[in-house]
């Protein structure tokens, strides 16, 4: 915004000048622009035409969400009781939930005890650097390519869907753990350690207790996001739960109304979830 | 944890309430936790031989083949596209994002029925799950380009309309209502106070959401058989092992370089 009206004391054309960030500003909106410009130009659509899809997709939708409806073969029930179908489609929530709970607990215990050390006021800055290198290699491999890498030593299923999910899980609740240990005042770990506190002492006692609150927080807000990727580990992974049924029903059986049925059930538990999370972050302050 | 409802008369009692509240928490957990191993059948015992299999996994993959490098010229295409549908799904849902915040945002909002709307179609977008949105476009758009880019569309505007009310709530509520007390016209209160305060913590979000959406991308390539993601799969489902973790390295390369990027222009630009 210091833009210097010259021609005052010159008598030149006025000439808007851009400050460093500003010109950044600019030729980041540039760049992207012409990205998705030429991005669209090249768009690979193997023949399937935009205006076609596009007007079966609105009529698909007409189905899916007006008249969702499961086939209770395809939950496991052979019977008509609709209250059965929903007890197994919900058994499948269930599943997909645990796999959720599991990897944010995996996740959440292995960030502490690496955030403990990765704190900078609690150890050094080279320990905390080389755990945030580690942490930002680990980060750079999608989520579903761990668990199917795991998927190599455990085979598919929940162990490798765990294992992969707990890793981006580490990365998440790590900053954040260490951000709020960061946070603690210093002077109460200095008055520990002039009486002669151990390090275990100091954690257990100072770090943990006065941190625990946004730590718990923080552990939610990572479970509202990991139930979306146990929903996509079951369909990409075969981890199993709501998200392999879903898998099934749009990639084989091509069943419009029981996409729109699993997405019902799907979204009502992430909007929950995410009224929880938006509570927590809220009360707690958290910065996203 | 109200303390006040406990009678605390000693040091001592508030830790052995500490303790008592500390076990049933961890006794809930555990519960918990052996609830959930059930139900998804986890077999504990190959939590332990499944880490050096695939320790010894990576070591002997990590360095890609003759055979991998010969199809390096398809992956990197393949790359290409990866990275520009994550920037077009991105940029367009940028753009939709913002006018849908403008809307919904509480020092910029029109009225309180297009307030809700806006705030409740960002909301159902960004809760159904990308893989979902992705099998649901599978259905009609089968496995060309549009299936990941509208997958990725859905969920980036859902979670950037969210962001970038907050953005404007935070960056321009003053600047708002000192333009409005000089009486200019609400197109000029957008084009002079909330975009300009607003937009260099939006572009940060913007960058977020293109490193965020290569990752993404390759998940959804892998359901719908496209992009990156669906080379992976190939390679994977045939056991050609090293050309598959030379994919998993390009995109390592891909993502932090990106997040290198997108670094270095956030600091520049906040």
């Amino acid at each position: 915004m210091s833009t210097v009206d010259y021609n005052r004391w010159t008598g030149k054309i006025a000439i808007r000048r851009l400050t460093t960030s500003q010109a950044w500003l600019y030729s980041v909106l540039v760049v992207l622009s012409s990205a998705t410009v030429y991005g669209f130009l090249v768009l690979d659509t193997k023949g399937v035409g935009l205006i076609d899809a596009a007007t079966r997709t609105i009529e698909y939708f007409g189905l899916m969400f007006g008249s969702p409806r499961g086939v209770p073969s395809h939950f496991g029930v052979f019977n008509d009781s609709t209250a059965a179908l929903f007890l197994a489609s919900f058994n499948l929530v269930l599943q997909t939930l645990s796999l959720a709970f599991l990897s944010t607990l995996l996740g959440g215990v292995i960030a502490l005890v690496l955030g403990l050390f990765g704190a900078k006021n609690l150890t050094g800055p080279r320990t905390s650097n080389a755990i945030k290198g580690l942490m930002a290699l680990i980060r750079a491999v999608p989520t579903v390519l761990w668990v199917l890498i795991f998927a190599i030593g455990a085979g598919l299923g929940a162990v490798a869907a765990v294992i992969g999910m707990s890793f981006h899980t580490i990365g998440y609740l790590l900053k954040a753990y260490s951000e709020s240990f960061e946070e603690i005042d210093e002077g109460v770990i200095e008055a520990l350690r002039a009486s002669g506190a151990s390090w275990l002492h100091i954690v257990s006692q100072a770090v943990l207790p006065s941190s625990i609150t946004q730590i718990l927080s923080w552990t939610f807000l990572r479970f509202e996001i990991n139930f979306a990727v146990a929903v996509a580990m079951g369909a990409a992974a075969g981890a199993g739960g709501i998200g392999y049924n879903m898998f099934i029903s749009a990639g084989y059986f091509f069943d419009i109304r029981e996409i729109g049925f699993i997405t019902y059930q799907i979204l009502v538990i992430a909007i929950l979830l995410e009224v929880v999370a938006t509570r927590l972050k809220k009360r707690y302050r958290l910065a996203s | 944890m109200n303390s006040s409802t406990i009678d605390m008369q000693t040091p001592s009692d508030f830790f052995r309430y500490r303790n008592v509240m500390l076990r049933i928490f961890l006794a809930i957990l555990i519960a918990l936790t052996l609830l959930s191993a059930w139900h998804t059948e986890l077999k504990v015992g190959t939590f332990f031989t499944a880490l050096p299999r695939v320790a010894s996994w990576i070591f002997a993959h990590v360095v890609p083949d003759a055979a991998a490098w010969s199809r390096f010229p398809s992956m990197l295409e393949k790359l290409v596209e990866t990275i520009f549908l994550s920037i077009m799904a991105t940029t367009t849902a940028a753009v939709t994002a913002f006018l849908f915040a403008i809307m919904g945002s509480q020092c910029t909002r029109i009225n309180g029925f297009f307030a809700i709307a806006s705030r409740a179609v960002a909301s159902v977008s960004r809760n159904i799950p990308i893989a979902a949105w992705a099998l649901i476009f599978l259905v009609t758009f089968g496995m060309s380009a549009f299936t990941g880019y509208l997958a990725l569309f859905f969920a980036s505007f859902g979670f950037l309309t969210r962001a970038f009310i907050e953005t404007i709530d935070e960056a321009s509520d003053s600047q708002v209502e000192a333009l409005r007390a000089t009486g200019a016209s609400y197109p000029h209160i957008i084009a002079q106070a909330v975009i300009p305060a607003s937009i260099p913590q939006m572009i940060s979000w913007v960058l977020y959401m293109v490193e965020t959406n290569i990752r993404d991308a390759t998940l959804v390539g892998l359901l719908t058989g496209s992009g990156i993601g669906f080379l992976f799969d190939l390679y994977y489902k045939t056991q050609q092992y090293k050309s598959a973790s030379l994919v998993v390295i390009l995109l390592v390369i891909v993502v932090m370089t990106i997040e290198f990027l997108s670094n270095h222009v956030r600091r520049k630009i906040l």
